[in-house]
């Protein structure tokens, strides 16, 4: 066996069925060895949208997402959807072709170092010197990728190391990194500290973060927040966990939540954080939020705890572990009158639609489609107006949420949701673009197209940039400048082209029939929202 | 504030490359590294002198414990270690100046360990305080070269 065989076997022990890639010369001999294995390749039409589809794939499969490069401009071309995947603790397996041993360092025709260019986004990265390293680079790198707080791990191999012959296979069975345990029992002393603070508190709150998520411990949190009657928000990324029906859940926080939501934070007398940063876009100022309240963090990375707001309780674990604990005790709480209090704030977008039959309400559109998802749908944004109008009219009733929360990378939505799709071909994805985001990705219908798949396509068109735009209301004194999007192509003819239904949605009258459309049609199709150039999401940056 | 790491690491090609992207990356200040083998081939330890508010001083063990190939942080303050620095200077004297320069060297227990007519080298090895003053003490005269290793430390035996 050569490395490359090794390479493949490897994945097949990883239960891999799917890599996302394009090739290259320094890659060739692992295409060439993956021909006789089922794991399905799919061909990317650009290497960043190999790191996105593998992003979209673990978010629907929970399987870590793989993907593959050539070596130089293929591998670079990676980086933005590794730095994605990073800022969003999504598990990836990234491959890259390297050039020749010998020549590591000559500036070799598509030479990078892609090892060190990567340093500060990946979770770990191996540049595999010796074939016969490669299963337990492999074994490792899966470990580290899925275990303690997720995240994207590189390998890159030499070309030459991948036509090395001589090899048998065998699999290692265990992983043993002497720098790498991570912490996922709660202490113990900490978890009763919740416990105790808990039957002090008066008006606790649950912020709860994509790290629920990650952790697969949605189950657990909920139960928590159902068997001590505490009501809990979310972040952005943890949006899809907390559901309209549950009285219990508030809302969305943050710059772009409901004011309700805000409201019940700051009125909170006890913040349980769960798998979430306190990032800025969620909490306005993280350093002053203990100033009134009790803050309990509880994250996987001890990194995170203490770094943008100061906890009094801090519990490093993983969630999953620590609330199975924490719905081990026996006491019983009473927190109805601040419940029923909160619960009084929240309000509904009945009523709130605009009148013009000139466009489409994109709030009204986001509302009224994201009534209709249940657990056989996930809603995939990209970023800009989108995801502002999704993630703040996104009506949760199983549906899961996936966007590029920490990184905000525009051109996400399309190839994400083709991963998502592969990963778990059950689901309707729904894809939602901005016009200018759709054209950074579009090119990635082709591989839709090449895999069959079945995505619902929004496009959002005000031709423009509007969240620039509305930036620049805010900040630049309306000087609305670098982002009018003139050359936009005829998206009808960008549908026929690929061979894709399409309709357009010219105003509010037709919303509800274009989205019963949307929502019906059997293949693929684009939606086209005719949304207008001065419409603003009115977020309160 | 001044603060001592003491970091165990994999003795591997990248790691050094990997401990110090992180302090530039996240705008933390290095005044000093050493790295050298330990007793196990296998792990290096690097010594690590860094300042900031005790916050940033948190986070960069959290994010050091963080990194892969670190094996072990350990962090103290100056007054909890016992610590060294090596230095070597280059000086071109004359005979009006000789005397004056054993003298020194004398008072501060620096050995000269090479000389010419013109030249000599000096060296001291001493505590970080005592060799900033040692510099203090011979800058009048024509230095052509100067190095120093950084800060080496180990905490005191308890």
């Amino acid at each position: 066996m050569n490395g490359a065989e090794l390479l493949v076997k490897s994945l097949e022990c990883e239960n891999v069925d799917t890599v996302f890639g394009y090739p290259g010369v320094s890659i060739c001999p692992f295409f060439d060895k993956l021909t006789d294995s089922k794991i399905h390749p799919v061909l990317v039409r650009h290497e960043v949208n190999a790191a996105h589809e593998a992003n979209g794939y673990f978010r629907s499969s929970d399987k870590p997402g793989v993907c593959v490069s050539s070596s130089g401009p293929g591998a670079t071309n990676l980086i933005t959807g590794i730095a994605t995947a990073f800022a969003d603790s999504i598990p990836l397996i990234v491959i890259t072709g390297q050039v020749k041993s010998e020549h590591i360092g000559s500036d070799l025709f598509q030479e990078a170092d892609i090892v060190g260019a990567c340093e500060s986004f990946v979770k770990y990265s191996y540049l595999v010197k010796n074939a016969a390293l490669i299963p337990k680079t492999v074994k490792e790198a899966f470990h580290i990728a899925m275990t303690g707080r997720k995240g994207p791990v590189l390998i890159d191999i030499p070309v030459d190391v991948l036509r090395e012959e001589g090899f048998e296979f065998k699999y290692p069975e265990n992983v043993n990194i002497r720098t790498y345990k991570p912490t996922l029992k709660g202490h113990s002393v900490q978890i009763k500290k919740i416990i105790n603070e808990l039957s002090k508190a008066q008006r606790p709150i649950i912020m709860v973060g994509g790290g629920v998520k990650l952790s697969f411990a949605k189950e657990e949190v909920l139960e928590f927040s159902r068997k001590y009657n505490i009501p809990f928000v979310s972040t952005l990324m943890g949006l899809g966990i907390g559901r309209e029906d549950n009285p219990l859940y508030i809302g969305m926080v943050g710059n772009n939540g409901s004011k309700f939501a805000n409201k019940a934070i700051n009125e909170a007398d006890c913040l349980i954080v769960a798998g979430a940063r306190v990032a800025d876009r969620a909490v306005k100022q993280p350093d002053l939020i203990t100033k009134d309240k009790t803050l309990i963090h509880i994250d996987i990375d001890p990194a995170e705890i203490g770094k943008n707001a100061g906890p009094n309780i801090p519990v490093v674990g993983d969630l999953k572990e620590v609330f199975e604990e924490l719905n081990g005790f026996e006491e019983d709480f009473d927190f109805s009158p601040w419940s029923n209090r909160i619960n009084s704030y929240k309000m509904t977008r009945e009523g709130l639609k605009e009148s013009t039959n000139l466009y489409v309400d994109p709030k009204e559109f986001v509302y009224l489609l994201t009534k209709e998802l249940k657990e056989e749908s996930v809603i995939v944004t990209d970023v800009g107006q989108n995801q502002i109008y999704a993630c703040s009219n996104f009506v949760s009733l199983g549906a899961d949420f996936v966007t590029s929360g920490g990184f905000g990378c525009m051109g996400f939505s399309l190839p994400a949701a083709i991963g998502a799709k592969i990963g778990n071909p059950k689901k309707r994805i729904l894809s939602l673009n901005g016009d200018g985001a759709f054209q950074m990705s579009m090119a990635e219908l082709s591989t839709l197209k090449q895999e069959d798949l079945d995505i619902k396509i929004v496009i959002f068109n005000n031709k423009s940039l509007g969240m620039i735009k509305e930036y620049q209301h805010l900040k630049y004194n309306n000087n609305y400048t670098f982002n009018e999007l003139n050359g936009l192509p005829y998206i009808d003819k960008i549908a026929e082209a690929y061979d894709i239904e399409y309709k357009e949605c010219k105003s509010n009258k037709d919303l509800k029939d274009c989205i019963k459309w949307l929502l019906s049609s059997k293949y693929t199709c684009i939606l086209e929202l005719n949304v207008d150039r001065d419409a603003f999401t009115c977020m309160n940056l | 504030m001044k603060r001592i790491f003491s970091v165990s690491v994999e003795n591997r090609s990248g790691v050094l490359s990997k401990v110090s992207s992180l302090f530039a990356r996240r705008g933390y200040n290095i005044e000093s590294l050493t790295v050298g083998e330990t007793h196990d081939p296998t792990i290096s330890n690097m010594t690590i002198v860094s300042s900031g508010s005790p916050h940033d001083l948190e986070q960069i063990e959290k994010q050091l414990n963080k990194k892969l190939d670190v094996i072990k942080v350990r962090t103290f303050k100056e007054e909890e270690s016992v610590s060294r620095e090596l230095i070597l200077v280059k000086i071109k004297y004359s005979p009006s100046n000789r005397s004056e320069i054993i003298e020194i060297c004398q008072i501060t227990k620096a050995e000269i360990v090479d000389t010419t007519d013109s030249n000599m080298i000096l060296e001291l090895c001493d505590i970080p305080d005592r060799v900033d003053k040692f510099i203090d003490m011979i800058k009048k005269f024509n230095i052509t070269e100067l190095s120093r290793t950084g800060t080496l430390a180990m905490k005191k035996c308890k």
